[in-house]
């Protein structure tokens, strides 16, 4: 014990993020308003700019408060039903992607894991794309074949990865998961590429999902996405303390109390249906998942009860800001926009960030 | 004799088809020491998981604190049987204070989170393992050594009223080794935490532990104070070398043979 004094005398205080970082609660009421900053913005913004002040009074008014109108019916139209759906379906999609990002990279303790990377956008793009060559129309609360068809894909997918993955047969436990999640997102790939290659004319289509979009949301397919991805990402947020036992190890989290296996399950299919419904209505949506829980944790550390929730935010806000950029550029894949922007900023920062990644 | 804080009777394991541990048969005192010896294969590591509820034993009786290990929950037993971790690969980065921390898990309410008294036992736990310094610090930045005292730290943190530990000085140097030896004997005797430690370190096991538990082929094949467990004669039938080929007889018969030390770690403070 008396090494304390010698060996340690010599440690420095030095961490990698600030000393004394605003609380959560502080962090997370500054990204609410930040949130609703960038809602307002996006919602006025656009082909047909509606003034930042009819903006707020038409959202006031719309949840009941007594508000005189001073703007043109069709403004309020534009506002309501066409970009408020929208722009709260990048809310959800966005907070989704981050929340289930962060379980994934905690459940699999791997920091390069996002939504994806168990075999849910190799699924999706195959129902997808399966659905594009399907000569047959059926409409759900507004989503169409494609959208129900990647979402039953990348639910399947997870649903193989797991029942293969989790004996690990060769390998540990999460290595093995890793790796069948890598095979058989390689398979399905073949099969996009097959589907891709008989899809002729259809192909746009296809690309347009795989770039991820925002453009076909509407207030149907948010009122089947918004219960699925805010319930998971709730039960999701309500198991934190999971991922913080995982931090060390799956036998150090049963030591310290967790149902490892059964636990495990739970998140994987909680996260995979969040990122399902997510990747059904806004096609893949890429770097959001990764990113997000990055950034948060370098400012709060990995605690998943405070990752979690400002992830969400975060996750959203991005997402929101995304769709903007790809709305004013001419309706470009959104996609394409968290990618271009995403990934030089992450760059920066990891090598701004002293040994924080090595693996 | 008080009830045993741990016991495992006529417990047999098996991996697929290959026995573990054959009709074992250990019981842990309150406040006791023991730590575990034998060969690679003997069954150390299982007998620990087979105590912490993580392998389920084909035959035999498992219990804590007097009740059945198979019923009670995951967080029942981290409550009343703390293992300190292996060193793991942190995915991000982690303060000490946050690693000590996890060792309130079982202790926190699932949705408030970790209340005062969660914090206070993690600063308790920081300053009894005498890691002050480093709480700051990123833990994947730390020496083994000082790693390892942090992972005793969550254990500590975690306050129950038994310790395991599966090869705790592994790969750390010499003065490291005894540091972590005289913080689990100092744990044992003024915190009254019982401490079971699988060693492999014969010398080190001898002059820290008043009773060592010798496993062999999944048996255990002497129980006792170290002197007569580590028998010359006992110790080329289990490991098949000569004796004096790691240490020498002196190291058991003594605590002279390692650095003088003092006298009350061989009266057996906590003994059978």
């Amino acid at each position: 014990m008396s090494i304390g004094a010698r060996s340690l005398a010599l440690a420095r205080a030095r961490v990698g993020r600030p000393a004394h970082a605003p609380s959560a609660a502080v962090l997370a009421l500054v990204g609410l308003v930040a949130l609703a900053c960038a809602v307002v913005v996006a919602v006025a913004a656009g082909s047909v700019a509606v003034a930042p002040g009819d903006t707020v009074g038409i959202l006031l008014r719309a949840i009941g408060l007594p508000i005189d109108r001073s703007w043109s019916p069709a403004a309020e139209t534009i506002v309501l039903e066409l970009r408020l759906p929208r722009v709260l379906t990048a809310i959800m999609v966005g907070g989704g992607l981050a929340v289930a990002g962060a379980a994934f990279q905690g459940l699999l303790r791997n920091p390069l894991a996002d939504p994806y990377v168990l075999g849910t956008a190799s699924g999706a793009a195959l129902g997808a794309a399966v659905a594009v060559l399907i000569p047959f129309r059926a409409v759900f609360l507004d989503l169409g074949l494609l959208h129900l068809l990647s979402f039953a894909g990348a639910l399947a997918s997870v649903a193989v990865v797991y029942r293969l993955g989790r004996g690990g047969g060769l390998f540990a436990p999460l290595t093995g998961l890793l790796l069948t999640g890598y095979a058989v997102g390689s398979l399905l790939a073949a099969g996009l590429a097959m589907t891709m290659f008989l899809a002729g004319s259809n192909l746009r289509q296809i690309f347009a999902f795989l770039l991820g979009g925002l453009e076909g949301a509407s207030w149907l397919r948010l009122a089947f996405a918004a219960p699925l991805i805010a319930g998971g990402s709730l039960a999701i947020v309500a198991r934190a303390r999971v991922l913080n036992g995982l931090l060390l190890g799956e036998e150090a989290a049963a030591h310290l109390g967790v149902d490892v296996r059964r636990e495990r399950a739970v998140l994987l299919a909680l996260a995979s249906l969040v990122t399902a419904a997510a990747v059904a209505v806004a096609g893949l949506v890429g770097f959001i998942g990764l990113v997000a829980p990055h950034l948060v944790r370098l400012v709060v550390g990995p605690d998943a009860r405070r990752v979690l929730p400002l992830a969400a935010i975060l996750g959203a806000f991005l997402l929101v800001l995304a769709d903007l950029g790809a709305r004013l550029l001419g309706e470009i894949p959104v996609g394409v926009v968290t990618a271009v922007v995403g990934a030089p900023f992450f760059l920066a920062l990891l090598r701004g960030t002293r040994s924080a990644y090595e693996l | 004799m008080t009830p045993p804080i741990a016991e495992l009777a006529g417990v047999t394991v098996a991996y697929r088809e290959r026995p573990v541990l054959r009709g074992v048969d250990l019981a842990i005192a309150p406040g006791e020491r023991v730590a575990l010896v034998g060969p690679n294969g003997a069954g150390k590591s299982t007998l620990l998981r087979v105590l912490a509820g993580l392998v389920v034993p084909l035959e035999g009786r498992v219990t804590l604190g007097g009740d059945p290990v198979a019923s009670l929950g995951r967080a029942a037993i981290a409550r009343r049987l703390a293992a300190v971790p292996g060193q793991a690969a942190l995915p991000f980065a982690t303060r000490v204070e946050e690693v000590v921390a996890l060792g309130r898990l079982p202790h926190e309410d699932p949705f408030r989170g970790p209340r005062p008294a969660d914090r206070a036992a993690v600063d308790a736990a920081i300053e009894r393992v005498g890691i002050g310094p480093l709480r700051g610090r990123d833990a994947r930045e730390l020496s083994l050594g000082e790693r390892q005292l942090v992972l005793i730290a969550l254990a500590v943190a975690q306050a129950a009223p038994l310790l395991i530990l599966d090869e705790p000085t592994v790969h750390l140097d010499l003065r490291h080794q005894v540091a972590v030896m005289e913080l689990l004997a100092d744990l044992n005797r003024r915190d009254g935490v019982a401490v079971l430690a699988v060693l492999h370190d014969l010398p080190l096991a001898a002059h820290f532990f008043p009773r060592l538990v010798l496993l062999d082929g999944g048996r255990v094949v002497a129980d006792g104070p170290p002197a007569r467990v580590l028998a010359p004669e006992r110790i080329r039938a289990t490991f098949g070398v000569d004796p004096a080929i790691f240490a020498g007889p002196a190291a058991f018969a003594g605590p002279s043979a390692l650095h003088g030390a003092p006298p009350e770690l061989t009266a057996g403070t906590g003994g059978r």
